[in-house]
């Protein structure tokens, strides 16, 4: 009976959650208007959320590159088939690891920050004054964030594929000798502009939707106490986590299942 | 200028209040005064509308205010002001945008009178020259006067203070209790203050409400609370130790909690 009850207990509470985000998805969606006026609230969101994680996504983006150079040379060199390693970097990170990693990156970097600031704001009363100001926070502070994340984590994937073809051209090229006129011609031979890269936005578009939704609601509906803000944080971290890899598999069964 | 009705409103099995009703008088102010816990807070974010009551209504300019679509919520709340406990100011803006930000917000004005106005606001409470600071950089009792400003940016006909004189040093707490004074005689605000603090309070209240239990369990003039028979308002005016509220939080006695382990 106690199992019971607290199944029930919990699956009501995850259900009143879910419906408490998508009236807050909603109330988000309907606020897009009042920034039509204010630009310079997404611009400055913009900096904070996306340029703020350039170099995290480049690094990472080339070092995983890098690291899919040797993989591949060191498994394509068993069939004899070296020079197709352009093909094998280019599109695992076009279709796959650029959308993904990017996006776990971006949860951690920019979903957990956001998290916390609104999570404070909260917790300082910054929200109910604005609203007492008779300013609506969720168009001032929170839908130029979303605006923001919506924007700069498909830009961040295509930069983190970028920068990973490079560090497969790196690893694969200048430190292992495959012929570099094979890895590029390949690459633009095999790649599809529609199949591999189009899909790769859409998935890291669909990705951008959800880590800021769940990071903005996560904050907004945070206890507002030390305590509660640091589990609201965890909990962006480890739900987009969760959602993203989910989503992934989703997405590719839509998109190549059929091939 | 306020009229509450029959108001009840509870926290999961907890019951804030119960079944209160009381007036705000237009140009006074009016004291909500109670111990911690009481509620002394919800009740204002019940008046701005912030949380909603299980029943009862709260009619502010003679409308109701639960009852108002968002939009004019939202320009009923114009005319309101609230001082918050911390300050609630926005701490990624300086203290002249912070006070900038109503202004900025709900009308068109020029940038060169905005600062004309937002330097008025600021003398008013003395911190003028804190105008390019950054809210870390003031302290308590100034982050309250900037709060104090902001709330009085946008000419509200009604400010709302919350715990205005906790936590404030002596100066600080003289400076805020003839602030709130001056500014309600001069811009005939209709001022609300909650507070547990009797002295500050009932130096410059004109009618005093004091809560307990989900109950108003007095009310009228600080000479008429001074003087009142309930012994519970004698022992929370005067802060006496033991009363009918006993020190002692409900325990066994003494000696059978000792003796038995």
């Amino acid at each position: 009976m106690n199992l019971l009850q607290s199944l029930g207990h919990v699956s009501l509470v995850s259900f009143a959650k879910l419906g408490r985000a998508s009236l807050f998805f909603f109330a988000l969606l309907r606020s897009f208007g009042y920034l039509v006026t204010r630009p310079h609230l997404i611009i400055k969101q913009l900096y904070a959320i996306g340029v703020l994680s350039f170099w995290l996504i480049i690094i990472s983006g080339l070092f995983v590159g890098m690291v899919l150079g040797l993989q591949g040379v060191y498994t394509l060199s068993t069939f004899g088939a070296e020079a197709s390693l352009g093909i094998m970097v280019a599109a695992s990170l076009v279709r796959e690891l650029g959308p993904v990693v990017s996006a776990l990156l971006f949860a951690g970097r920019a979903g957990s920050a956001l998290t916390a600031e609104i999570g404070l704001m909260k917790a300082t009363e910054q929200l109910a004054g604005m609203e007492m100001m008779a300013i609506d926070p969720l168009k001032y502070i929170l839908a130029p964030r979303f605006i923001a994340g919506f924007i700069s984590l498909p830009l961040l994937a295509l930069l983190f594929s970028s920068a990973g073809i490079l560090g497969g051209h790196l690893a694969g090229v200048e430190l292992l000798g495959v012929d570099t006129g094979s890895y590029w011609s390949q690459m633009q031979a095999s790649i599809d502009f529609y199949d591999d890269i189009v899909n790769g936005i859409i998935k890291s578009i669909v990705f951008a939707i959800l880590i800021t939704w769940i990071a903005l609601f996560e904050g907004y509906d945070a206890i507002p106490t030390s305590e509660g803000i640091s589990r609201a944080t965890t909990r962006t971290v480890v739900n987009s986590a969760f959602i993203i890899l989910f989503f992934d598999f989703l997405l590719t069964a839509i998109m190549f299942g059929s091939h | 200028m306020i009229s509450i009705r029959n108001l009840s409103f509870s926290r999961g099995a907890r019951k804030i209040f119960d079944d209160i009703s009381l007036d705000i008088m237009p140009n006074k102010i009016t004291a909500i005064m109670g111990p911690s816990g009481t509620g002394k807070t919800t009740l204002l974010k019940l008046i701005g509308g912030q949380l909603t009551p299980d029943s009862g209504s709260i009619h502010v300019d003679e409308q109701n205010i639960h009852q108002l679509s968002r939009p004019h919520l939202y320009l009923l709340r114009q005319k309101m002001g609230m001082l918050f406990q911390s300050g609630a100011l926005l701490s990624d803006m300086s203290v002249f945008d912070n006070i900038a930000f109503p202004i900025r917000e709900h009308t068109q004005l020029p940038e060169n009178i905005i600062r004309t106005v937002v330097l008025m606001k600021l003398n008013a409470v003395g911190l003028r020259g804190a105008a390019d600071l950054m809210p870390s950089e003031l302290s308590g009792g100034m982050a309250r006067r900037v709060a104090l400003a902001r709330a009085l940016a946008l000419d509200p006909e009604m400010i709302m203070y919350d715990e205005p004189f906790t936590g404030q040093d002596p100066i600080s707490l003289g400076v805020l209790v003839s602030l709130i004074q001056k500014l309600n005689q001069t811009l005939h605000l209709t001022s609300i203050i909650v507070s547990h603090d009797v002295q500050e309070t009932a130096a410059i209240a004109d009618y005093i409400y004091v809560l307990s239990e989900g109950k108003i369990a007095g009310q009228g003039t600080p000479e008429q609370l001074a003087q009142t028979d309930s012994e519970w308002v004698q022992q929370f005016m005067q802060g006496k130790a033991d009363g009918p509220v006993p020190f002692h939080y409900p325990a066994n006695a003494f000696s059978a909690d000792l003796f038995h382990s």
